[in-house]
């Protein structure tokens, strides 16, 4: 049971940090690809809408090469620690919250930053009631860059390792009792980590639906 | 108070606007007419300095616009569009709004806004959401939003291009007994020239991105200047 809580627990964790990172790189790179025009913005763009599909196992690949003893990262010493867990995660969520704050802030009427300077905001005022005025599809992209990540095993499993007490999560714990054949264990562990996406969609949905009605 | 010379305005890589020289007195209304697409807005939106000319340029009290900080400059004016643009937020927080960015306290922002909501008309929509208004309403809030920051200079695009003819009409009446008590500097763009004879002490016109003649409204219309303006008149 208490394998179960920590396992839960270190998924929460990971996720909620690497959704987190995620916003800090995507809330802003976002914005900036939506209001500034410059030559390769459309190739910049595609690249980000590509790296919204990234398939997981294939980042996790390529963590797992820069972080292993031999790689380019290797002196830092994060293989199969969750910190490695959580960087791959960020490569994962990243580029869906920085494609989703685009998109979102481009859908604005773009006469509305005129309207903003015009009345005297400095760009940090503006920029601020952009993201106020697209609060509901922002707040659309943190939740898909946390199911994103939560959903994933590949990359955790590459990373991570799967290792019991350190680096299992609940997706890579599905997968080993799955392998394992104990299909009511993986079966109780997918319950758990439905109802927890649930949980969390659910507080974040009710935020975003407060901010509508606000 | 604005001088303009030799400006040269360009939007998508082709020229938009061409302004020899353009004086705006302190005080006046300006009205600038003009078909669609001539330019006026363009006009507008160098003067608050949202786009940058490629020749020439405007000054304010003296100092070239490219001189001044875009913020402090900003601030000394207020810009009312063709759409209201109001915020997703209560009324009495969308006429706030630019007193908020220039860090007016709450208590004075809130004595001014009941000022000018009452002057426009809307004091009794204060706690409405933007979305639930009338579109005579919002651009009465629009309006009240402009004038609550007592603009040097006063910019107006079209305001009641996209509402009813008869909320247009007492959008108009109020809009000049407003002007009329207030004097202030008030550049004032239309396609319509009673509207422009009716609010400007003057009235430019522009054809084509350039601007053609500015005079008295009476004036415009006995002594068009060139072919180009007695066709536009003509035309309406």
């Amino acid at each position: 049971m208490s394998d179960i809580f920590e396992i839960t627990f270190l998924s929460l964790q990971v996720s909620t940090v690497a959704t987190l990172v995620s916003l800090l790189i995507g809330l802003p790179f976002g914005t900036w690809l939506a209001l500034e025009r410059f030559r390769g913005r459309s190739f910049l763009l595609s690249i980000i809408n590509t790296g919204m599909a990234l398939p997981p196992v294939v980042v996790g690949l390529v963590v797992a090469m820069t972080l292993w003893r031999s790689g380019v990262l290797g002196s830092l010493k994060l293989i199969y620690t969750p910190w490695a867990i959580i960087i791959a995660q960020t490569i994962i969520s990243a580029p869906v919250v920085t494609g989703l704050t685009a998109a979102a802030l481009e859908a604005l009427d773009p006469r509305l930053q005129q309207q903003l300077l015009g009345l005297g905001a400095s760009r940090p005022q503006m920029i601020w009631h952009l993201w106020r005025e697209a609060r509901l599809p922002l707040l659309a992209a943190l939740m898909a860059g946390f199911g994103s990540v939560i959903s994933e095993v590949g990359a955790s499993m590459m990373v991570g390792g799967n290792i019991k007490g350190q680096t299992r999560v609940l997706t890579t714990a599905i997968v080993l009792e799955t392998s394992k054949g104990e299909f009511e264990k993986a079966l109780a562990l997918s319950a758990l980590l439905l109802t927890l996406t649930y949980l969390v969609n659910l507080a974040l949905t009710s935020i975003q639906q407060k901010g509508a009605r606000k | 108070m604005i001088s303009i010379n030799n400006l040269r305005v360009q939007r998508n890589g082709r020229d938009a606007l061409k302004v020899t020289s353009l004086e705006i007195q302190k005080g006046e209304t300006l009205a600038v007419v003009g078909p669609n697409g001539a330019g006026k807005s363009t006009l507008l939106l160098a003067l608050a300095h949202l786009i940058k000319p490629v020749d020439g340029g405007i000054t304010f009290h003296g100092k070239p616009l490219k001189d001044w900080d875009d913020i402090e400059y900003r601030r000394k004016i207020a810009f009312v569009f063709q759409d209201p643009l109001l915020m997703d937020m209560s009324v009495r927080d969308n006429i706030a709004l630019g007193l908020k960015f220039r860090g007016v306290k709450k208590e004075d922002a809130l004595e001014r806004v009941i000022k000018w909501s009452k002057a426009m008309g809307v004091d009794s929509l204060l706690k409405r959401r933007a979305g639930q208004l009338s579109g005579g309403e919002a651009q009465r809030v629009s309006l009240a939003r402009a004038f609550v920051l007592d603009p040097e200079l006063l910019l107006m695009d079209e305001p009641f291009s996209a509402v009813d003819p008869q909320t247009r009409a007492q959008l108009l009446k109020d809009l000049s007994n407003v002007l009329a008590q207030d004097h202030r500097t008030t550049v004032f763009v239309t396609h319509n020239l009673k509207e422009a004879a009716k609010f400007g002490d003057r009235v430019a016109v522009i054809i084509n991105g350039e601007l053609k003649q500015v005079g008295a409204p009476e004036q415009i219309k006995t002594k068009p200047a060139d072919e180009s303006v007695k066709a536009f008149l003509e035309e309406l």
